[in-house]
C-alpha cells in the first residue's frame, strides 16, 4: 500500500517537473489579438474610425470599445476578415465613418504650393517631401491616400487623384456569365487517348 | 533534389514520358504552311509599345523629332536585368502617345511612333564572329543588350533566364519547337527555312550557360522541319545537339509539360526548369540569340502566323515590332467576307483584339481571324455537375472544379494551397466542361486577386513601418524638448540662487557700511 502511494506520488512529481520544464522550454509567444487585428487593418492611418491611427483602433476593438465596421479604407473585405477573426457577425460599414472609395494618392500642385510645411507635419507616414519655403511633393509609392493633408493646406493646392492601373499592373476582372474565351474550335475535338 | 532524380534529369529524352491529361486537337496548321515566309513592306508609321515583356513598361529614351537608326535603343527597363526596346527601322520619332498595345486588357499604353525614312539604315553593328572564343559572360551581356525575350509567348527576358541558369548550374539546353496550339506555324516555318540560325543559336546559348548538350523538341508530324534541322546539325558536325520528336498533345509545348515528357520529372511548384538543371528556350529565341551575338542585331522583328478562315491567303510573315496588324492582314490578301473576330495568339490561349490598329509585339506569334462559323455562340453557363472531366484533362494535375468553387467563394488562401498558381491557363478544362463554365477566366481572376492582395499587404506593411518610425521620431523630439526645458529651468534656478546669494551679500555689505558710518 505504502509502496503504491510512494511510487504514484514520485511519478506524479516527476511528470509535474517534466511538464513544468517543457512549458518554459517550449513556450510559444502567442500572437496577441491586437496584433492580429492590426494586421488586417489597411494601415492608412487616416483616423476616419475616430481613433488616432490603425493601432489605437485595433486596441479599441480588442477591448470591446469599438465596432468592427468603422474603417472605410478596409471596406467590406476588411470587416469580413475582422468578423472571421473575432468570431462575430459581419456588419455593414458605418456610414458615419465614411464611404469605401477607390484608392487615391495625394498630388500637390507644385505651382500653387507656398512651402508652408503644414502638410509635411500632417502626413502620418512621412510621404510628403519638402522644407520651409521650398516646393513640396508627394512620394507616390508611400502615400496611403488618407486625406489628412487636405485640411492642413492653407492654399488648397492638394488633390486626391485615383490611379487607374496601366497595362503593366492591370488585373483580370471577375468573369461575367456566358462569355467563354477558349470555346472557339467548334466541335472539332477529340479527347486525348494516350493513357 | 534526390541523387537519382538529378541523374534522371540528365537523361533528357532517353525515354519519352507522358504528362497528365491534355487534348488532341485538330492542328489546322497546313493552311499557313503552304507558302514560304515573306517579308512585310515598311508601314507608314511604326507604333512600338513600351510594354514588351513580363512586368512594367520601359522608359522612353528618345524625344519627339529625334532621328534614329534601325536598331537604336528607344526604351529601356529598369528592372529584372533586362534589355531595351529597339527601333524597327531608321526614321524620325513622331510622337510618344498612349494607344492600343495588343494587351489582353485592351487598355492603352505608351507607344513610340516612328515614321520610317525608307532607307532602313542599321546603326553601327558590333558583330562577334569569333564567339566560340568569347567569354560566356560577354555572350550573356550581348543577349541582354539585344532586348531578347522568350518568343514562345510568355516574353520572359532571356537574359534573366540565362543569368539564373549560370547561378544554378545547367547541364542541358532544351529548345522548344513543339508549338502545340492549333493554327500557329511560325516556329515550324522558322525551323524549315532557317535551321542553321537555330543550330547556331543553340550552340551560342549552350556556351553562354555552360550546358553540355542540346535537345531540340519538335512534333511528330513536322517532317520537313525534322529533315532541315538534321541537315543543319550534320553540316556543323556537332554531336551534342539532338532532335527529338514528340506526340502532338496539347499543351505539350508548355515548358513544364515538355520537361515532364522528356524526363518524367515534374518541375517543382513555384520552381523553374533550372531546379532540374535544365534551360528551356523557344527555337525562335535561339535564332534571335544567333542574330544578336554573331551579327549584333537587336530583336526588332519576328515571324508571325497570319491565319484562320477569316484571312484570304493565310501565311507566315516576318513582321517588325510595331507594325500595325492591319498591314499584315493586307499583305495576306485582306479579310474574307465572313471574318468576325480577331485573336492574338492561338485559339486556346489567345485573346481577342478590339481593333487591327494594334501593333505587332514581341509576344505575338499568331494573328487569327475567325469567322462566325468558328465561333461558338456563347452558351449559357450551367451549374457544375462535378463530372470530373476538367480534372482528367488538366496537365498540371489540379482540380479545376474545386479551384473554381474556392475562387467563387473568395477562399483565396485555400485556392492558393490547392495550387492555383500552378495553373498554366491552357484552357483544356474550359474546353471539356459540359456546363460551359469559363474556368480559366475564374482562375485568371483568382490569380489577379491574390497578387493584388499581396501588393496591398506589402503596402500596408510599409505604411505601418513608416507610421511607427514617425511616431518614434515625434516621441524622441518631444522628449528631447522636455529635456532641454528641464536643463534650462535648472540653469535658471541655479542662476536664481546665485542672484539670491549675490543680493544677500550686497545687502550684508550695505548693512555693514551703514554700521560703519
Amino acid at each position: 500500500m505504502l509502496a503504491a502511494i510512494l511510487s504514484i506520488t514520485f511519478l506524479g512529481g516527476l511528470f509535474g517537473l517534466g511538464l513544468g520544464w517543457a512549458a518554459r522550454r517550449f513556450q510559444v509567444e502567442s500572437d496577441p489579438v491586437i496584433d492580429q487585428i492590426d494586421a488586417i487593418l489597411p494601415q492608412t492611418q487616416c483616423g476616419q474610425c475616430n481613433y488616432p491611427g490603425c493601432r489605437p483602433y485595433a486596441e479599441a476593438i480588442a477591448n470591446g470599445e469599438a465596432d468592427i465596421n468603422q474603417c472605410p479604407p478596409g471596406g467590406e473585405t476588411g470587416i469580413k476578415a475582422l468578423a472571421d477573426l473575432l468570431g462575430i457577425e459581419s456588419m455593414p460599414l458605418n456610414p458615419e465613418n465614411g464611404e469605401e472609395q477607390a484608392k487615391a494618392v495625394a498630388v500637390i500642385d507644385e505651382l500653387a504650393c507656398i512651402g508652408c510645411v503644414l502638410c509635411v507635419h500632417a502626413c502620418p507616414v512621412d510621404a510628403i517631401l519638402g522644407a520651409s519655403k521650398q516646393m513640396h511633393t508627394v512620394i507616390e509609392s508611400e502615400c496611403t491616400g488618407c486625406d489628412l493633408c487636405l485640411p492642413a493646406c492653407p492654399v488648397d493646392c492638394i488633390d486626391m487623384v485615383v490611379r487607374y492601373p496601366d497595362a503593366g499592373d492591370w488585373r483580370w476582372s471577375k468573369p461575367q456569365p456566358a462569355v467563354s474565351g477558349a470555346a472557339l474550335m467548334g466541335d472539332e475535338i477529340l479527347p486525348a487517348s494516350h493513357h | 533534389m534526390h541523387i537519382d532524380q538529378a541523374e534522371q534529369a540528365r537523361n533528357v529524352a532517353e525515354q519519352l514520358h507522358h504528362f497528365h491529361g491534355g487534348l488532341r486537337l485538330h492542328h489546322n496548321k497546313k493552311i499557313s504552311c503552304e507558302t514560304p515566309v515573306a517579308s512585310t513592306p515598311l508601314p507608314e508609321h511604326f507604333f512600338v509599345p513600351l510594354l514588351q515583356q513580363y512586368g512594367k513598361e520601359a522608359e522612353a529614351t528618345v524625344v519627339v523629332g529625334q532621328k534614329i537608326l534601325k536598331g537604336d535603343e528607344i526604351g529601356c527597363f529598369a528592372h529584372l536585368g533586362s534589355g531595351c526596346v529597339h527601333a524597327p527601322s531608321s526614321g524620325v520619332v513622331k510622337a510618344v502617345v498612349r494607344r492600343p498595345i495588343s494587351h489582353p486588357s485592351g487598355t492603352d499604353g505608351w507607344c513610340i511612333v516612328i515614321e520610317p525614312d525608307g532607307l532602313d539604315q542599321w546603326k553601327e553593328l558590333e558583330s562577334l564572329t569569333d564567339w566560340p572564343d568569347a567569354d560566356p559572360a560577354l555572350l550573356r551581356q550581348k543577349i541582354r543588350n539585344s532586348g531578347i525575350v522568350g518568343l514562345g509567348g510568355a516574353v520572359f527576358p532571356t537574359a534573366f533566364k540565362t543569368d539564373e541558369a549560370i547561378k544554378r548550374g545547367i547541364h542541358t539546353l532544351i529548345l522548344n519547337g513543339s508549338e502545340c496550339e492549333p493554327y500557329i506555324s511560325c516556329d515550324e516555318m522558322l525551323m524549315r527555312e532557317q535551321p542553321d540560325s537555330i543550330i547556331l543559336g543553340a550552340r551560342i546559348l549552350q556556351q553562354a550557360v555552360g550546358a553540355t548538350r542540346t535537345v531540340i523538341v519538335i512534333e511528330e508530324q513536322m517532317g520537313a522541319a525534322n529533315h532541315a534541322l538534321k541537315q543543319a546539325v550534320k553540316s556543323t558536325g556537332d554531336n551534342d545537339i539532338e532532335i527529338v520528336r514528340v506526340t502532338a498533345i496539347y499543351p505539350e509545348g508548355g515548358e513544364k509539360q515538355l520537361i515532364q515528357v522528356l524526363t518524367g520529372l515534374e518541375v517543382p511548384a513555384g520552381g523553374r526548369p533550372s531546379n532540374l538543371g535544365l534551360l528551356c528556350q523557344n527555337v525562335a529565341t535561339a535564332s534571335a540569340v544567333a542574330q544578336a551575338v554573331v551579327e549584333g542585331k537587336p530583336l526588332i522583328d519576328r515571324i508571325i502566323t497570319i491565319t484562320g478562315n477569316g484571312i484570304t491567303r493565310p501565311r507566315n510573315l516576318v513582321a517588325r515590332i510595331g507594325t500595325p496588324i492591319a498591314d499584315l492582314v493586307e499583305r495576306c490578301g485582306g479579310y474574307t467576307k465572313d471574318a468576325a473576330r480577331l485573336v492574338l495568339g492561338g485559339p486556346m490561349m489567345g485573346y481577342a483584339l478590339n481593333s487591327d490598329d494594334n501593333p505587332v509585339i514581341k509576344a505575338a506569334n499568331c494573328i487569327l481571324a475567325l469567322t462566325q462559323l468558328d465561333i461558338q455562340p456563347p452558351q449559357a453557363e450551367m451549374p457544375c455537375i462535378r463530372c470530373g472531366e476538367c480534372a482528367r484533362v488538366c496537365p498540371a494535375v489540379l482540380l479545376p472544379q474545386q479551384l473554381d468553387w474556392l475562387i467563387r467563394n473568395e477562399q483565396w488562401i485555400d485556392a492558393e494551397d490547392c495550387g492555383l498558381f500552378d495553373c498554366i491557363e491552357c484552357g483544356c478544362c474550359d474546353f471539356v466542361c459540359p456546363s460551359h463554365i469559363p474556368l480559366v477566366e475564374w482562375f485568371r481572376f483568382g490569380k489577379s486577386e491574390l497578387r493584388s492582395l499581396a501588393v496591398e499587404r506589402n503596402q500596408a506593411k510599409t505604411a505601418k513601418h513608416r507610421h511607427e518610425a514617425r511616431d518614434a521620431r515625434l516621441l524622441r523630439i518631444k522628449q528631447e524638448r522636455r529635456q532641454r526645458m528641464k536643463e534650462k529651468k535648472r540653469a535658471f534656478k541655479d542662476d536664481a540662487e546665485k542672484q539670491k546669494k549675490l543680493t544677500e551679500a550686497i545687502s550684508r555689505a550695505r548693512a555693514r557700511q551703514g554700521r560703519n558710518e
